[in-house]
Order: structure tokens, then sequence, then C-alpha cells
């Protein structure tokens, strides 16, 4: 009787492990249209509703504990604010300056200079789930395709990029974040030259992504430097386009130590979007729209 | 309703409430950069309290509505939860953790067995991104804080499964030895009777 018992046991055990490494090779393996991936979104779309609903009830709940967790963080960052605050504001009078000139000579090269987000047509989402591991950097939002969103469309939050939707229902979608361990994006620092490379996380810190590949720095020219924004480059190759529309704000450069680029030719960029704290976030469902059209005079 | 549909009924809603709430609120809330994951827990809880079996198959479908909700690779969650609940309940049947401070040893190992088990299948299923160092600090600090929790998790899941439960392993702790055999010292009075009073002086 107890033989038997541990050998049902024992069976059980494998058959659950082994059913386990089947749905792990049969999901990695398979294409995004493979019936397992089907599956996976028909339960997404299911429980949808019931997500939402936990999501609208337990706002409170994440609202108290945000407020005491971020209290404390604010206590802490209030010596690095104020320095940064002087630097801002010694910059925002050059770039005010700067602003002035582009409209002058944009009047005169007849340049439509409204890159605005709204020509990328953006849809507000509400953030119904983050993803708790520290593997899937991925959030889901309330609105799907019925709202024109699509795989591969670049969502912002908070100002700045914050990811790409990934999978796609009807009614809700899910948003990898640029902290993912899957995503990359070109990216250019904002300094003189312009420099561009390619922004990766760096997995296990979802406050620092490094900006690797960048031109190698000749001695005697600065490369990037610390506070500069980062911004995404928007390449246009051919028939490939970047994902991400030209400009739009990822981070600062937060570490640009003279060896890391010479050696590696990549500086640090911690993202401008708190990403652990997302709750409303916008789909550019158009991210290829053409915003600045010149003309010659 | 017999006593294995009543277990069963009340293991699936509580996988169901324990993932809704961990990805809706939970999850959200970071205390040193790192939340919380209750999941580990409550299929640690459920081993502890139902057994090996019961563990396993707990940590296999919990596994799988996380891998299926959150759109993850199916598989690796529900691999590690199994283990995790096979685990635990070997723990109940071999050892029989009566010391109330075994949920918190059990829920240490168990949130290790998740977070390292994780990183290991994922590096293995090839990860493009550089892999800061910063990630065994985040490991670490997620399992102190899943330690601290773990207590107040196990005792929800039991009063979640009171009456539904084999059999209470606290409930053992505190039972009387009936079978005989175990020193006869213990519970001298009971055995011999009261000493007489001139016995005394």
């Amino acid at each position: 009787m107890h033989d038997k018992r541990v050998r049902r046991r024992r069976v059980a055990l494998v058959a659950l492990v082994a059913a386990s490494l089947i749905l792990l090779t049969a999901y990695f393996g398979g294409p995004p249209s493979s019936p397992l991936h089907t599956i996976q979104r028909g339960i997404v779309q299911i429980f949808s509703p019931i997500q939402q609903g936990a999501s609208t009830v337990l706002s409170p709940v994440r609202d108290i504990a945000g407020w005491f967790s971020d209290t404390f963080h604010a206590r802490s960052q209030v010596t690095q604010l104020r320095k940064k605050v002087e630097r801002l504001t010694s910059e925002l009078a050059q770039a005010q300056e700067a602003q002035l000139l582009n409209r002058q000579l944009s009047r005169e090269v007849h340049l439509d200079a409204t890159d605005n987000i709204s020509h990328y047509k953006p849809v507000t989402a509400d953030v119904i789930w983050h993803d708790p591991t520290l593997w899937y950097q991925t959030i889901e939002i309330d609105k799907g395709s019925d709202d024109g969103v699509q795989v591969d469309q670049p969502v912002i939050g908070d100002g700045a990029l914050v990811g790409k939707v990934s999978t796609v229902d009807p009614t809700v979608s899910v948003v990898q974040l640029i902290t993912d361990h899957s995503v990359n994006v070109a990216a250019q620092v904002q300094d003189k030259k312009g420099d561009t490379g390619l922004l990766v996380p760096a997995v296990g810190n979802p406050n620092e992504m490094l900006l690797q590949d960048l031109p190698r720095i000749v001695p005697g020219q600065p490369g990037p430097q610390l506070g500069q924004l980062v911004v995404t480059a928007g390449y246009k190759s051919g028939p490939l386009n970047s994902l991400y529309p030209r400009g739009i704000p990822i981070g600062q450069v937060s570490n640009a130590s003279a060896n890391n680029l010479i050696n590696n030719n990549q500086v640090q960029v911690s993202p401008a979007a708190d990403l652990r704290h997302l709750s409303v976030v916008q789909v550019l469902t158009s991210p290829h729209a053409p915003a600045i059209r010149a003309q010659v005079p | 309703m017999s006593l294995r549909t009543n277990l069963i009924l009340r293991l699936v809603l509580l996988a169901l409430v324990a993932v809704v709430i961990q990805d809706a609120a939970i999850s959200q809330i970071t205390l040193f950069g790192v939340s919380a994951d209750v999941m580990p827990l409550v299929v640690m809880s459920v081993g502890l309290l139902c057994g090996s079996m019961t563990g396993a198959v707990m940590g296999f479908g919990a596994g799988l509505l996380v891998d299926l909700l959150l759109v993850q690779t199916l598989g690796i969650t529900s691999l590690l939860y199994l283990l995790i609940g096979y685990w635990s309940g070997r723990v109940r049947e071999l050892r029989d953790p009566s010391h109330g401070l075994v949920p918190v040893a059990a829920g240490a190992a168990a949130t290790a067995v998740a977070q390292v088990g994780m990183a290991m299948l994922q590096f293995l299923l090839g990860v493009n991104a550089p892999v800061s160092g910063l990630l065994v600090q985040q490991i670490f600090v997620t399992i102190l804080i899943n330690t601290l929790i773990s207590l107040p998790v196990y005792a929800i899941v039991r009063r979640t499964l009171r009456g539904a439960v084999p059999e209470d392993p606290r409930r053992r702790r505190g039972r009387r030895y009936t079978t005989g055999g175990l020193s006869p010292l213990h519970q001298s009075g009971e055995r011999f009777g009261p000493l007489p009073r001139s016995d005394l002086k």
C-alpha cells in the first residue's frame, strides 16, 4: 500500500515536470501564431475584465503604499535635486536662446516644426497590471486593437518612452518596457555631435540602461556628458523604419566615465520615466506620421 | 460536498485571488527597489499544509496561471512552483514541521528557489542584454522581504484551507500521545494517578 502511494507520487511528479518542459519547449520554439500563444491571448482576454476590476478596487492600497514610498524617496533626493535645478536653470537659458534662433531660421526655410506628440495619434491607456518578476518587465494596459493599438507601436509615459506593444487583444494589450531584456532602442545623445547608439537594458537594474556602440571618441573632442538628454534616434534605412519616431525623450546620461567610453564605447543612461509606478501611458498609434516638413524657399 | 472537492475549490480560488492581488497591487509596491512575490509563499504554504502531491499540483497550476496571465514563456514558472510545492510537501511528510517558525525558513527557501531558478532558466533560454551585478542584490532583497511576510501569508493560507486540510501540523503538535511507547515520565500524573499526600512529606 505504501509502495503504491510512493510510486503514484513519483509518477505524478515526473508527469508534471515533463508537462512543464514540453510546454516550455513548445512555447519557446513556436511562432506568435502558434496554438499555445493563441490560447494564452484568449485567457488574457477572458481575464481582462477581472484584472481591470481588481486594479480599480486595489488602487487605494497602491496609492497609500506609493505615498509612503514616494515620501521616503523624496527625502533622500532633496540634495541631489537642488543641484540638478541649478544646472537645469542655466541650461534652460541656453535652450531658450537656441529656441528663439531656431524659430527665426525655421521661418526663413518655411519649416513646419510642429512635431508635437499629437501627430502620432496617441491613445491614452490605464495600466492595469505590472509583471512582478525581475526578468519580465511588462505592463498590461486597458486599450487594445479596438482602439487602434497594434503590435510594436511605441508607448510613452511621464513624457518619455517607456516601451513598445508586444501583444494585442481587442480590449487589452501587453507593453514590453524598455528595461525588458528583449527590447533595444536606437537612441541619440543630445550633445553637439548627436552621438547615436543602441540602448539596451541592464538586466536586474530597472534604473539603468546602457547606450552601446557609440562612435569611438576622438582625443580632444568630448564625448557624451553626464546629464545630457538621450532621445530616440528614429533612423530610416531604405524600407526599414525604426519602431520609434525621432526625438522622444528616453532618459539622461547617468554615468559617462572616460574608461567606459574608450574601452566599451558605452555610457549609462537612467530612464526619465518611473517605470515601476506607471499608472497612465500613451500608445502612439501612428508612429511614422510625417511630423516635420521642410520646403526649400 | 466531499472534503476533496472542497479542498480543490478552495485551492483554485486561492490561486486566482493570489495572482490577482499580486499583479494588481503588490507588484506595484516597491521596497528597496523590489516588490514582494507572494506566489511562491502561497505554494509553499499549501505544500506544508496539504502534502507533496497537492503542493506539486497547486504549484504547477498556479505557475501556469501566472505564465498565462502575464504573457510569459509557458512552463517556466509552473516548473519552479511545482518543485517548491513538492519540496515543501515532502518537508511536512518527512520532518513533521510543527515549529511555529518553519514557514519562515520554508518561505525563504521557496523564494530563493523561485528567484535563482528563474535566473538560471532565463540564462539557459538566452538573455540578449547585459546583466547588472545589481540582480544578485535584488534577488537577495526579494528573499529578505518574502521571508518577513511568509508568516502572515502562511497564516492566511491556513485560515483559507481550514476544515478542508487533511491534517494540520500544528494540531498534531498539540495532540496527546495516545498510542503509548514514549517515555513513561511524560504525563506521569495521568498514567499513575495523583500521588498520595503521605508520599509528599
